[in-house]
């Protein structure tokens, strides 16, 4: 495990170089006027010019640009905002939140789409099954902004039954119908691999043997079956949080919510090229680390992968 | 080091990585898609022709439902987007501002919007920049990473190292983010056409799209790579472009056709996604994404103006999708 | 005697006449979009204790099938029991419900397959998936099935027992992995055995191991074993009597001897003739012609009619030919076993 921890770690330095070049390449240093579209429609103060450039050293060439952007990642430093505060300080700021929001998100995702992807797999071809394929077809279907709007108006404002927009410090209960709606399209994935998956295993040879053995149907499908169905869905879980960074940012858009997302709402509508930029590469490399947590799981959980 | 593109393999339909969507990166596969599935299996093989699996899907798909139904509204929503004109002879841009947010009535079926635009006319011409989008990125994204795929995996060493690489590196950027980073990075002034504006989007997703079918192709062009056949054909003096068309791409086909028509359902949700936000399509290019944008704020008063265009957009995603599922189920050869 | 109360073996046989297991008339049909295929057609054979039986039959014969039957493990839909009775130690496990038959499966009759690295489950230790047995049937803890598993690894020849039981499937080679099947098959000294093609993933020498431990495990509870192959040389050595299996239904019945000796009905002397023979170097290699039919549309009359040598216009009409007794305590299944007895061996 040991080994395989340090291979996936090594792997991740290529990559981290490469998001955070791509990423600073795209908006610092590719021809033309690197300050272009960043302070909204009108063209960058002066001062703001010659401080962003000191900053970035915008002056030198790339490599040396980007050696010292590099160096200000490492001691956490991610630009400023227009308002002069450091992007890393609003992060910290709005992080809180927006973790309360995807530990919902991701509660219900797990929860309710692995347990209708197991009932549904078990149940294949019948009523609950083609019921949970057509609804989570709809679900993937259907933009997320729409289902949030849509529950907004629904849930928040016909029926009353959640506030159509969250309070300043976002308790959990505010949170909840935010959750469900970023948590939606992950949801009916989930639903979806996880039926597939059960139906995929229920005919592998291992189950014959389980059965053979003399096992119960609990433990065949409990036990047997259900561990080896679940590995791919970790996998894609880990994957998916990079989905659910795009949507956090739809969602708290939506419903008003003050964490990344909604900093990252805001700050592209106000034209606010740095922040964005910022935040965004911020939420990479939280996403880097994420695959790598799901990695180690995975590989927990699937002793092929392992004792390679 | 454990190869990161051959994690999944992408050549048993049980774990098709799909591309990084925007929300919901994979398209996990099913063996059979909605309510009907594929109505029975195709009759055996007839004396003297050899039966393929792409005669097989052919068969498949004629009889499935879903299949048909997919296919025919696709057909209407491509005539929709390519003439507009017979549907509706209503100017889109056309605005009277006295009929500001006027909900549906005989002269206009869907309302109108807050310029006091026809929300029906705006909603039939949305059609062609969705359309248009989701067609040229999964084109884009195709070609791109198909042409990688199938360049790494078969000459292998440096070149599949460095693709590879590559690959890892746009995956990891998950493609709200990245696409979000680009657009913003090449803002849409005044002066951009519709044209120019079109294609920002489109290559802001094709360059984060492409590592998803790379993936599959470089799978698949290793797989086929060492069969005895492709042994043969090198014995016979076939050539590298010889085999690589004859043998490695209609291999990789298969898979990759499923995962391009489903992330085409995929690359249209994620242009409305960022028309919405403001930084996909300009105000000027008629959308989905930008109607419901500018209907946000109204959606208690007048909800028509986002409806509307909001059910037009999630049909022509399942459309697509569903077609992407009917195409995987016809092409499943654990089904036969 | 209600079959789950019996202790557990070696077996001996019991006062009652009635053979340790036998099935009579066996039918197992298959429905499918396309049509029904009838995958066993009236199927009867019988075991004793300390008997070791052999299947034999091509892809598609019913032989696996059969088996699965017995077991109750016929994957249902598509597959489908019609007819006919198993009898174990004269009760039909047919009639039995479903939490009986569980109770007998692993405990008193168990099976292994022939894949062993997809007929164990890659994500659970072989220690963990042996112990099973016991914690299941016999209700002990995880440590004292583990203690147990061991000793079964032991008992297969798995070296290096007490190291191994943490390992997973994966980690061990085909022959390995075959014996963990075999360990957690004999875990309960069940009275039947049934081996479903066990070798046939493995390489010549393995084979030949394997066999040898299946005998000698035979040998030493006085276990029945029901051993479905394709191959007529793992056979030889091993079995006591041969069952011929073609298109789902039995054509030759007989001891092992009889059936290299002389065959009775031209599939078996199609078979043995087909081996190839270091004697035979330089001639042409015989081959049974044709292939075997669509189970969807079996031919009318003897199934094996389109590929027969000795076909004759009665072969082509119903009815199919009866399983007939032929002097030698054996049983043919062709209207001209005379002549393919008569008939000097390839």
């Amino acid at each position: 495990m040991g080994r395989y921890l340090i291979r996936r770690l090594l792997q991740m330095v290529p990559v981290v170089i490469g998001t955070t070049l791509i990423i600073y390449a795209m908006v610092w240093a590719l021809p033309g006027d690197p300050f272009a579209g960043k302070c909204g429609d009108r063209p960058c103060p002066e001062a703001y010019v010659a401080a962003q450039t000191a900053k970035f050293n915008l002056d030198e060439p790339f490599p040396v640009q980007y050696a010292f952007y590099m160096g200000k990642l490492v001691t956490g430093d991610f630009g400023e905002t227009f308002s002069g505060r450091s992007v890393i300080e609003e992060i910290g700021r709005a992080y809180p939140t927006t973790l309360r929001l995807a530990i919902i998100a991701l509660l219900v995702e797990i929860v309710i789409g692995i347990t209708a992807g197991v009932l549904s797999g078990l149940r294949r071809g019948r009523f609950l099954d083609n019921l949970v394929l057509v609804s989570t077809l709809l679900v993937i279907s259907i933009p997320i902004f729409v289902v949030g709007f849509v529950l907004q108006f629904v849930v928040g404002i016909k029926w009353g039954l959640a506030p159509p927009t969250v309070s300043g410090n976002a308790p959990w209960a505010e949170l909840l119908l935010p959750g469900f709606v970023l948590a939606s399209t992950s949801l009916a994935y989930v639903a979806r691999l996880t039926r597939t998956s059960i139906v995929e295993n229920i005919r592998a040879d291992y189950v014959k043997t389980a059965v053979a053995k003399g096992l119960p149907q609990s433990k065949v499908v409990g036990r047997h079956v259900l561990r080896n169905s679940l590995i791919p869905v970790v996998t894609f879980i880990g994957a998916d949080v990079g989905a659910l960074m795009g949507g956090a940012i739809v969602t708290e858009g939506i419903f008003n919510i003050r964490g990344i997302g909604g900093l990252t709402f805001t700050s592209i509508g106000q034209r606010e090229g740095a922040t964005v930029t910022g935040v965004v590469t911020v939420l990479v490399l939280v996403f880097l680390l994420a695959n790598l947590l799901v990695d180690l799981l995975y590989a927990r959980l699937d002793p092929r992968i392992r004792y390679d | 080091m454990t190869d990161p593109m051959a994690r999944t393999s992408p050549m048993t339909s049980s774990s098709v990585v799909a591309p990084t969507a925007v929300h919901g990166s994979q398209v996990p596969p099913q063996p059979a898609s909605g309510p009907a599935g594929p109505s029975s299996a195709a009759p055996l093989a007839s004396k003297d022709k050899p039966r393929s699996l792409g005669s097989d899907a052919i068969l498949e798909l004629r009889r499935d439902p879903i299949f048909i139904v997919a296919s025919i509204l696709i057909l209407f929503l491509v005539v929709m987007a390519l003439f507009p004109g017979l549907f509706t002879g209503t100017d889109p841009r056309d605005g009277d501002l006295s009929l500001s947010r006027d909900g549906p009535s005989a002269a206009a079926w869907f309302g109108n919007d807050i310029q006091g635009r026809d929300v029906y006319a705006r909603t039939i011409y949305g059609a062609r920049a969705s359309i248009l989008v989701g067609i040229l990125a999964t084109l884009f994204v195709t070609l791109l990473g198909g042409t990688a795929g199938v360049l790494a995996g078969y000459f292998g060493k440096y070149v599949d190292s460095i693709l590879s690489r590559l690959a890892d590196i746009f995956f990891a950027i998950p493609l709200l983010l990245g696409a979000i980073i680009f657009l913003v990075s090449f803002p849409n002034d005044g002066g951009t056409s519709d044209i120019a504006a079109i294609l920002k989007v489109t290559i802001a997703l094709a360059l984060l799209g492409w590592p998803s079918i790379a993936r599959i192709m470089r799978a698949s062009a290793i797989q086929v790579k060492q069969a005895d056949y492709v042994q043969a054909a090198r014995a016979v003096g076939a050539g590298n472009a010889r085999i690589i068309r004859s043998h490695i791409l209609p291999n990789g086909l298969a898979p990759v056709i499923v995962v391009a028509t489903i992330s085409l359902g995929l690359y249209i949700v994620a242009e409305a996604t960022l028309s919405f936000l403001g930084i996909g399509l300009p105000p000027q290019v008629i959308s989905w994404g930008g109607a419901i944008s500018d209907a946000q704020n109204y959606i208690r008063q007048s909800p028509h103006m986002l409806l509307f265009p909001a059910a037009f957009l999630s049909v022509t995603v399942l459309a697509f999708i569903m077609l992407g599922e009917a195409v995987r189920s016809a092409l499943d050869p654990k089904l036969r | 005697m209600n079959i789950i109360e019996q202790g557990v073996g070696p077996w001996l046989p019991d006062a009652t006449a009635a053979p340790l297991l036998e099935i009579r008339d066996l039918q197992v049909e298959f429905r499918t979009r396309d049509g029904n295929a009838k995958a066993v057609n009236g199927v009867s054979y019988q075991l004793e204790y300390g008997q070791t039986l052999a299947v034999l039959g091509e892809s598609g014969s019913g032989k696996s099938v059969s088996a699965q039957a017995i077991m109750g493990i016929v994957d249902s839909p598509p597959g489908f029991v019609t007819g006919g009775e198993v009898l174990f130690k004269g009760t039909d496990l047919l009639t039995l419900p479903e939490e009986q038959r569980r109770a007998i499966r692993g405990r008193h009759i168990s099976m292994i397959f022939q894949d062993a690295l997809s007929a164990l489950n890659p994500v659970f230790t072989v220690g963990f998936q042996i112990g099973e047995m016991f914690t299941t049937h016999n209700g002990l803890s995880k440590k004292e099935a583990k203690l147990k598993a061991i000793e079964l690894m032991d008992r297969v020849r798995i070296p290096a027992a007490r190291l191994r039981v943490d390992d997973y499937p994966h980690q061990f080679s085909g022959g390995m992995r075959q014996r963990i099947m075999i360990a957690m098959a004999i875990a309960l000294d069940p009275a039947v055995l049934i081996a479903d093609e066990p070798t046939t993933a493995l390489d010549v020498t393995v084979q030949a191991q394997i066999m040898e431990l299946l005998t000698d495990l035979r040998g030493e509870s006085n276990m029945g074993l029901i051993l479905i192959t394709h191959d007529l040389g793992v056979v030889a050595d091993v079995a006591d009597k041969i069952a011929v299996m073609y298109a789902g239904r039995i054509v030759e019945q007989a001891s092992v001897h009889d059936i290299y000796a002389d065959p009775a009905h031209p599939y078996t002397e199609g078979l043995l003739a087909s081996i190839p023979r270091l004697d035979m170097k330089g001639q042409e290699l015989a081959a049974i012609k044709g292939l075997p039919p669509n189970l969807m549309r079996i031919p009318a009359g003897c199934s094996f009619n389109p590929r027969c040598p000795y076909v004759q216009d009665v072969c082509r009409a119903d009815p199919a030919p009866p399983l007939e007794v032929v002097p030698g305590n054996r049983r043919s299944a062709c209207h001209f076993w005379e002549k393919v007895i008569d008939a000097p061996v390839a």
